[in-house]
């Protein structure tokens, strides 16, 4: 198990070797307050709490993509017809979006993705270092604002900021959810 | 054969209310080329987008049509789009592939389905309920008229590959400015630029 212990919230279904995490009903909960209901979503550990959350919720529509670029343009078409998405992912998932991330900057969507953290802080898989490492450029470099969240107090307070500036002025931002945050795979 | 201007010009003339989302290349050309048009949603790049560009204003507007118009190249680069497409069942979504087998827009080399890619067989088994191949227009007439059930009510999501001669008709260019293209095509659901 991880070091983090787990809450009785947890949703049974996540695999026993992932780490659980205390904020995924925060988080659920601010993504009701900026009325985001839609949650294009490449399925990670570090995410799993919010994916089974929003499951389980009537007035969400958690939808399984099979691969991260799908989850730019399907938010951006969700925009067009007025509506809020946030796009979750891995690190590794990051350079799945490069080309597709252009679309945002081009018709200036309002974007935000929060991305779980890979081969950044005490990663057992040296295969997912490299796209750990250049996560943040990656995103920098196609025009995203990129927040990066070490500690869980300033968890809901980044992301609410990256709702805000997303929603209300066509910002596009990548809030990075570190390892020291989300804890490590144990194996 | 099927001429890719007189499909699309015939397409437009039958979209009703429907909003449109064309991939970037001959497919946006087509559509301009029938007729400019605030609901279009013209890309110019993020090849392989259209589909689930589609999908998500599908979702969000589930009382409006929605039609994706793009190339045989532009669909297998996102192909994995209609197996979202196949777990979300929109009930107001068309994808439409216009394949003339080519990747008309770099010197027109040879795509897969020129292999034997099945690209309504994909369509298929990831359970779209309507997937057609469309040769002649017979059932180009046939296609008009599932998205017209499909609009009362009737069916779920579209899928059809239109076979199309490879021809490179003269470009006709929609605007480039993404913004404008997002902002025009808003307006006409009431939305307003932040």
């Amino acid at each position: 198990m991880s070091q983090v212990t787990a809450p009785k919230s947890s949703p049974k279904n996540s695999p026993k070797n992932n780490p659980k995490n205390n904020w995924g009903a925060d988080l659920f909960a601010l993504l009701k307050r900026h009325e985001v209901s839609f949650l294009p979503f490449v399925p990670d550990a570090g995410h799993a709490d919010l994916i089974a959350l929003a499951q389980a919720d009537n007035d969400m529509q958690p939808v399984v993509l099979t691969t991260e670029e799908e989850g730019v343009a399907l938010a951006s078409g969700h925009w067009l017809g007025g509506k809020k998405s946030v796009l979750l992912m891995q690190s590794s998932g990051v350079g799945n979006t490069v080309n597709m991330l252009s679309m945002l900057s081009n018709c200036r969507f309002p974007f935000v993705t929060l991305v779980t953290m890979r081969g950044e802080f005490g990663e057992f898989n040296s295969w997912q270092v490299p796209m750990g490492r250049a996560t943040a450029d990656v995103l920098s470099a196609m025009g995203l604002s990129v927040h990066i969240v070490t500690e869980e107090d300033k968890l809901i307070k980044t992301i609410d900021a990256a709702l805000y500036a997303a929603y209300s002025s066509d910002q596009q931002v990548a809030v990075l959810l570190s390892q020291q945050l989300v804890g490590r795979k144990e194996w | 054969m099927l001429q890719r201007r007189e499909v699309v010009s015939k397409l437009n003339h039958h979209r009703g209310d429907a909003l449109m989302v064309t991939g970037l290349g001959s497919s946006s050309y087509d559509l301009h080329a029938a007729g400019d048009d605030n609901r279009n949603f013209y890309l110019w790049g993020a090849m392989g987008g259209a589909a689930m560009t589609g999908l998500g204003v599908a979702m969000a507007q589930p009382d409006k049509q929605v039609i994706v118009l793009t190339g045989d190249g532009e669909m297998l680069m996102g192909i994995g789009a209609l197996a979202t497409i196949g777990v979300q069942q929109p009930n107001n979504l068309s994808v439409i592939v216009l394949d003339n087998g080519h990747y008309g827009e770099t010197g027109m080399q040879a795509s897969h389905t020129q292999f034997g890619v099945d690209l309504p067989g994909i369509a298929s088994a990831s359970g779209l309920p309507v997937a057609m191949s469309v040769t002649n227009e017979a059932e180009l007439d046939r296609l008009i008229e599932a998205i017209t059930a499909q609009q009362q009510g009737k069916g779920g999501a579209i899928f059809a590959s239109v076979k199309v001669e490879a021809a490179s008709p003269e470009r006709s260019l929609p605007i480039v400015d993404g913004v404008e293209i997002k902002n025009r095509f808003r307006r006409t659901l009431g939305l307003q630029p932040l």
